[in-house]
């Protein structure tokens, strides 16, 4: 073996949109912690503390579109519940924190969360057990979102359940989850679901530096789920998926068994989903069932293809435009901003099928093309 | 006047087909069909529309299940209990009617995934090609005529070459039996005569079922040929022998 460039280098290599992705949310990670605790609040350059968690939660989404690209992008996979691990992650995470909250709470049961008190409970239901240490609810935020994809893979993708009829059983998945969790007797807050979060690990979850560093997590998160997007689209692996995506049938003959291939990165995908989840809880103060909703999963399905699918920054990138648009927009015209989204996706449909990244793309790739046609020879 | 099948040796035989029945809807598209392959045979096999001819490939790479019948490869193996991917692992690959390949990888890339070896999913990951793969890569290139094309996008190929492709996939598989659907089709006449001696060349070194329309391309092979009908065998020999046979004659022409 020549002694080529290391891992990293490889990977971005001939991807320039891999590089500045990586440069700009290492670039955020450093410079958003300094421009909010080192720089004075008076200053035109400090960044209020609303704004890091806003980012942050920005920053979730990126992961959680990043999921949703390695599925549909490069497999053909197009899940309509996305939403249901993203959530579960979150719950993991809220339950941790609810936990923390111990005696503080507002009827001061040490042993009882609030909503357990309020419901006259007498003693903590066995599935909450073990949450409230941190290592426990971590494994349990990989844990529950890897097992349920994989179980749910196991029996639709043995039973060759594809395209729109896998679309339908994943939003029907999320839409199930989201009626059990409404279930006050479900143990979960039901309606209200899991709020008024204390501490994390300890710090104080308002405080200026916990809310940088639950940024500063996110941003590390999300390098780190885009590297190993990469190296799983970039690898032989990365290949066969996209010949599962482009011709299943073909892909069969040559001897590969399809439905292991759809399961692993099935639930890789939704253990990156889960962890978004988790890392967006704590940052905006409270999970509920809402979160289930299979409007919010088509959202995800929405920025990906804004952004450009199969390209991993794509989904990134389309994430964090649409949900600034969205931000923007439901404060200056709240009742036009789900005509906007609906429009958002027609448009994109219609005029830029590939998205964002995916046109630039094609143009940059345009001239390569077009020489390549013209050497070539057809025949008749 | 119609061929009477002689009980295989089994010590040569690769392929047997022994009556096998599949019906959609009613309609028997294969009708009791048997037939056997021997290992090393070129063999071509003809027949009209609805012959049962892709039906008949079907079932032997599991993508349809017979209603009766097995299907034997190898020795023992009963190809009727298994899936495609464990058909096309114990040798047998196949070459679709409409060329298939992998449109939004490169040429190169078509071949890499076609490669003999583990399809195991953790073993894709960490997959490097080694000097000797590579080598039989840039072989199979020479031998289907798209070493200059290596590096262009298989969706990019003409017709001819996407087909070429194809075969040249097939070969990396290395299977004991290729099962070839109509390599011809949609080809012109320069690239036909290029086919079959392609074909010829890897029957040298495998064993091959070509099912085909064309005439001319089933003379440029040269082979024994098996005439279908109906979903059964009707008959069997030398392209000269079938021609002539008054059955085939009636079922080709029309009564």
């Amino acid at each position: 073996m020549t002694h080529g460039p290391g891992p990293l280098a490889r990977l971005v290599a001939g991807s320039p949109g891999a590089l500045i992705t990586l440069v700009l949310v290492m670039g955020a990670a450093v410079l958003v912690p300094v421009l909010n605790l080192v720089v004075p609040a008076g200053s035109a350059f400090h960044v209020p503390t609303y704004l890091v968690s806003l980012m942050g939660k920005y920053l979730c989404y990126g992961l959680l579109a990043l999921s949703v690209d390695l599925i549909w992008g490069f497999c053909g996979i197009l899940s309509l519940g996305h939403g249901a691990f993203f959530a579960l992650g979150g719950y993991a995470v809220g339950m941790y924190l609810l936990r923390e909250i111990g005696a503080r709470g507002v009827y001061g049961n040490a042993t009882l969360p609030d909503f357990m008190v309020f419901l006259n409970w007498k003693e903590l239901p066995w599935y909450w057990y073990g949450f409230d240490h941190f290592p426990f609810a971590a494994l349990m935020v990989v844990a529950v979102p890897g097992l349920l994809a994989f179980a749910f893979g196991w029996f639709a993708f043995r039973s060759r359940v594809s395209g729109v009829y896998l679309s339908i059983i994943t939003q029907a998945m999320t839409f199930a989850l989201m009626l059990a969790f409404f279930r006050n007797d479900m143990g979960f807050g039901g309606n209200n679901g899991l709020t008024d979060f204390k501490d994390i690990l300890g710090f104080n979850i308002q405080s200026d530096a916990t809310r940088v560093g639950l940024f500063v997590a996110t941003a590390l998160a999300l390098v780190c789920g885009y590297l190993v997007c990469r190296v799983i689209v970039s690898s032989r692996l990365g290949r066969v998926l996209i010949g599962i995506r482009d011709a299943e049938s073909r892909t069969r003959f040559l001897g590969y068994r399809v439905e292991n291939y759809k399961l692993f990165v099935f639930v890789v995908s939704a253990v990156i989903a889960g962890v978004a989840g988790a890392l967006y809880v704590p940052q905006v103060g409270i999970i509920n069932p809402g979160e289930f909703a299979p409007a919010n999963s088509i959202e995800i399905v929405i920025w990906v293809a804004v952004g450009g699918r199969g390209t991993l920054h794509g989904a990134i990138l389309g994430a964090l435009l649409v949900n600034y648009f969205k931000s923007y927009l439901t404060s200056a015209l709240p009742e036009v901003w789900l005509f906007a989204l609906g429009g958002l996706f027609i448009g994109v449909t219609l005029f830029m099928p590939k998205g964002i990244i995916g046109s630039v793309n094609a143009i940059i790739g345009k001239g390569r093309v077009a020489a390549g046609a013209r050497r070539r020879v057809s025949p008749g | 006047m119609t061929h009477v099948h002689a009980k295989p040796e089994t010590h040569d035989t690769l392929l047997y087909l022994d009556g096998v029945t599949v019906s959609f809807d009613g309609f028997k598209a294969l009708n009791g069909l048997s037939l056997y392959v021997i290992a090393g045979e070129l063999r071509a096999i003809i027949g009209p529309n609805g012959a049962g001819k892709t039906t008949m490939m079907d079932v032997i790479t599991g993508k349809t299940r017979p209603d009766l019948g097995e299907v034997f490869f190898n020795g023992g193996t009963d190809l009727t209990k298994l899936d495609e991917a464990q058909i096309a692992n114990l040798g047998i690959g196949r070459k679709f009617q409409k060329p298939t390949v992998f449109e939004s990888h490169t040429v190169y890339h078509n071949l890499e995934l076609a490669l003999a070896g583990s399809r195991n999913v953790f073993a894709s990951l960490i997959f490097r090609l080694t000097g000797e793969q590579k080598a039989r890569i840039d072989h199979v290139l020479e031998t289907v005529s798209l070493t200059a094309d290596r590096h262009r996008l298989a969706g990019n190929l003409s017709h001819g070459q996407k087909q070429w492709l194809e075969i040249g996939m097939l070969l990396m598989q290395d299977p004991e039996l290729l099962l070839v659907d109509e390599p011809a089709a949609g080809m012109t006449d320069a690239e036909t005569e290029q086919t079959a001696a392609l074909l010829k060349e890897i029957a040298r070194s495998h064993s091959v079922v070509v099912v085909e329309h064309d005439m001319t391309f089933i003379r440029a092979l040269d082979t024994h040929v098996t005439v279908l009908h109906e979903g059964s065998v009707l008959a069997e020999g030398s392209l000269d022998t079938v021609q002539n046979n008054q059955q085939v004659i009636e079922v080709y022409l029309g009564r």
